[in-house]
């Protein structure tokens, strides 16, 4: 440090010195530290919320400048803005939606009320409100088909590719089954489920409707594979030498399996769970298309056939959610990945 | 003639593989007393792990067989403990879980929780490895892993402790310092031990035997040197006594002239 600067301590204490004007040459060695790593910290934040929304800002551009060149019989494809609109709508629906079915329900009682107050032996219905369902409602239908699809699907998929990771014979025997199996399309599988179904699934009073069950099972069937495959491997590949270990302790099967092979296998079957929910949800919508379940997918196929001008900008509002909502269902896997993972410090994406 | 605490006879192993069966061992005859530590000691690859594990009960001896105090070996078990080459201590569990969970396996309705709480600790102390027993695996060096992996081998107290290669992966001021821990739990336990392992020191400085084998394939025991040294033994004062530089001299002969690696004969 030379002298001037020494001086200039001396006079000035140091934190009355605003420390924009300190030029860099005068900068102690802490200081160019602390800066480089602030800049550091700015480079990653940049990194990872400025470039994402950076390249949503571009997208977005491109959508509102070309969507209104093509035109199609119902109007020109809506942007941003217009897909928004219509997102209020469906908001303003439902809220409305909700108003009647309260309205119904308070009604209802009204009419009862009277009814028993004149005679009190008198017969009283319940009926439950059958209005139409709105887009919130058909989100909510999806959501719990899709994930106790995928737990189905899970409980039989992660025991059986345990079951025949550890068994080489028995991999060789289910093997050509998952191959012939894993690339059928769900819509191959639907009418047979559907008849299935409709055969077996006879009851006055049944606990679910069928159409849940229809899109259930096939999103299940579509959704085993992945699962099954990648925790055979995943168990199949457990190092010689902790099964040298297992053996050496004489570990019973469950023991071994609870111990040594879960943990080992973890990161492999969420690697599964993670390709077979992505794949249920798409599998689902499909169905839902197709077999006119209610869901997403029968909203969709509804505006489709509905028609009217705005029918455009609602679809588009539910491919933005059915995009939204994949995305949330990976993020929900990739934190349950991380909470039951051993190694905290792997790197999990 | 009494019989031998552990006795190996006339073991020969084959392998299959694409061109036949490929012999590793052949013949081979050992006796081993209680209490005894026998190394095994060979260039890489001329079959002593195939021996360790044979003795494991890993593998299975295609002609010939091991007896331990007159009973059969043919499957892996607690009595035959091993303490493996790269530690394989589940890297799930930490230090302590790791040698609970071989304790809990080896004692299960003979100690009660307390008691095994008690023989864990014992074990950890014994190694050396109280500081650390709740840290996982990835947490401590690889020298503290080897600790652990010997603690759980000891706390399965087996009736034959085997060793491959255990210092094998250590630098050598780590592998000194457990030599030298191994030789105080010797001292204390006199466990019968059968070592592999590639270091001439380690074998002179250890052993009560050595067991010298022949490059393979069909490798069988070449010479047997008994070690007469009296313990306990202190590597500093043995680096200079003339038995000990006798022995060593032995070994080194045995590995670099009677059995140099075939790929050096023909350079």
């Amino acid at each position: 440090m030379n002298d001037a600067v020494l001086e200039m301590k001396k006079i000035v204490p140091e934190k009355t010195i605003p420390e924009k004007i300190i030029p860099e040459s005068q900068m102690s060695y802490a200081d160019k530290i602390k800066n480089n790593k602030s800049s550091i910290n700015f480079g990653i934040y940049f990194k990872n919320i400025g470039i994402p929304f950076i390249g949503i800002l571009v997208f977005l551009m491109f959508w509102s400048a070309l969507a209104p060149k093509v035109n199609t019989s119902l109007g020109a494809i809506p942007g941003p803005s217009g897909v928004y609109q219509q997102f209020q709508t469906l908001v303003d629906e439902h809220v409305e939606e909700r108003e009647k079915e309260e309205k119904f329900y308070q009604r209802q009682e009204e009419r009862n009320a009277k009814k028993l107050e004149k005679n009190p032996d008198a017969e009283i219905k319940v009926r439950a409100y059958t209005g139409k369902a709105t887009f919130f409602d058909q989100i909510w239908t999806s959501l719990y088909t899709v994930l106790t699809g995928f737990i189905l699907a899970s409980l039989i998929a992660i025991p059986v590719g345990i079951i025949s990771g550890l068994n080489k014979t028995i991999y060789a025997a289910i093997n050509p089954i998952i191959q012939i199996f894993k690339p059928v399309s769900p819509l191959a599988w639907l009418p047979i489920v559907t008849m299935v179904v409709s055969a077996v699934y006879v009851s006055d009073d049944p606990m679910f409707q069928k159409s849940f069950i229809n899109s259930m099972i096939t999103v299940m069937l579509c959704c085993l594979w992945p699962t099954l495959i990648n925790t055979a491997v995943g168990v199949a590949s457990i190092s010689q030498d902790l099964k040298n270990v297992s053996k050496v302790l004489q570990l019973s099967v469950i023991t071994h399996v609870v111990k040594i092979v879960l943990p080992a296998s973890i990161p492999m079957m969420f690697t599964g769970l993670r390709l077979s929910l992505g794949i249920a949800w798409m599998v689902l919508i499909a169905a839902e298309m197709l077999a006119q379940n209610p869901g997403l997918g029968k909203f969709v196929w509804d505006e489709f056939q509905n028609g009217s001008s705005n029918s455009l900008g609602r679809i588009m509002v539910a491919v933005v959610v059915i995009g939204l909502i994949g995305f949330m269902l990976d993020r929900m896997m990739l934190a349950l990945q991380k909470y039951a993972s051993w190694d905290k410090t792997a790197d999990i994406r | 003639m009494t019989q031998a605490y552990l006795e190996l006879t006339k073991v020969s192993i084959e392998f299959p593989t694409p061109t036949g069966p490929f012999k590793a061992l052949d013949q081979i005859d050992l006796k081993i007393k209680e209490g005894e530590f026998v190394s095994l000691i060979g260039h890489s690859g001329c079959g002593k792990s195939t021996v360790l594990n044979i003795v494991a009960g890993l593998y299975q001896a295609t002609e010939g067989g091991v007896l331990l105090k007159g009973r059969e070996v043919n499957a892996p078990g607690a009595e035959r403990a091993v303490v493996f080459q790269n530690h394989s201590l589940l890297p799930w569990l930490t230090a302590y879980q790791n040698v609970e969970l071989a304790v809990k396996q080896v004692f299960k309705g003979k100690k009660n929780k307390k008691e095994m709480k008690e023989w864990i600790e014992h074990n950890m102390n014994l190694v050396h490895m109280s500081h650390a027993m709740h840290k996982r695996p990835d947490e401590i060096s690889g020298g503290m892993k080897q600790r652990v992996g010997i603690a759980r081998a000891l706390a399965m107290e087996p009736e034959v402790l085997l060793m491959d290669e255990p210092f094998g992966a250590l630098d050598a001021l780590t592998r000194a310092h457990l030599q030298d821990s191994l030789m105080e739990i010797q001292n204390d336990l006199n466990n019968t031990v059968i070592m592999i392992t590639h270091d001439v020191d380690e074998a002179v400085l250890l052993s009560d035997r050595i067991v010298m084998m022949t490059n393979g394939p069909a490798a069988t025991i070449g010479e047997i040197l008994d070690i007469e040294l009296k313990r306990p033994r202190n590597r500093l004062e043995l680096a200079d006594d003339p038995k000990y530089n006798h022995y060593r001299a032995d070994v080194l002969r045995f590995l670099y002239e009677k059995q140099r690696k075939p790929e050096e004969k023909a350079a």
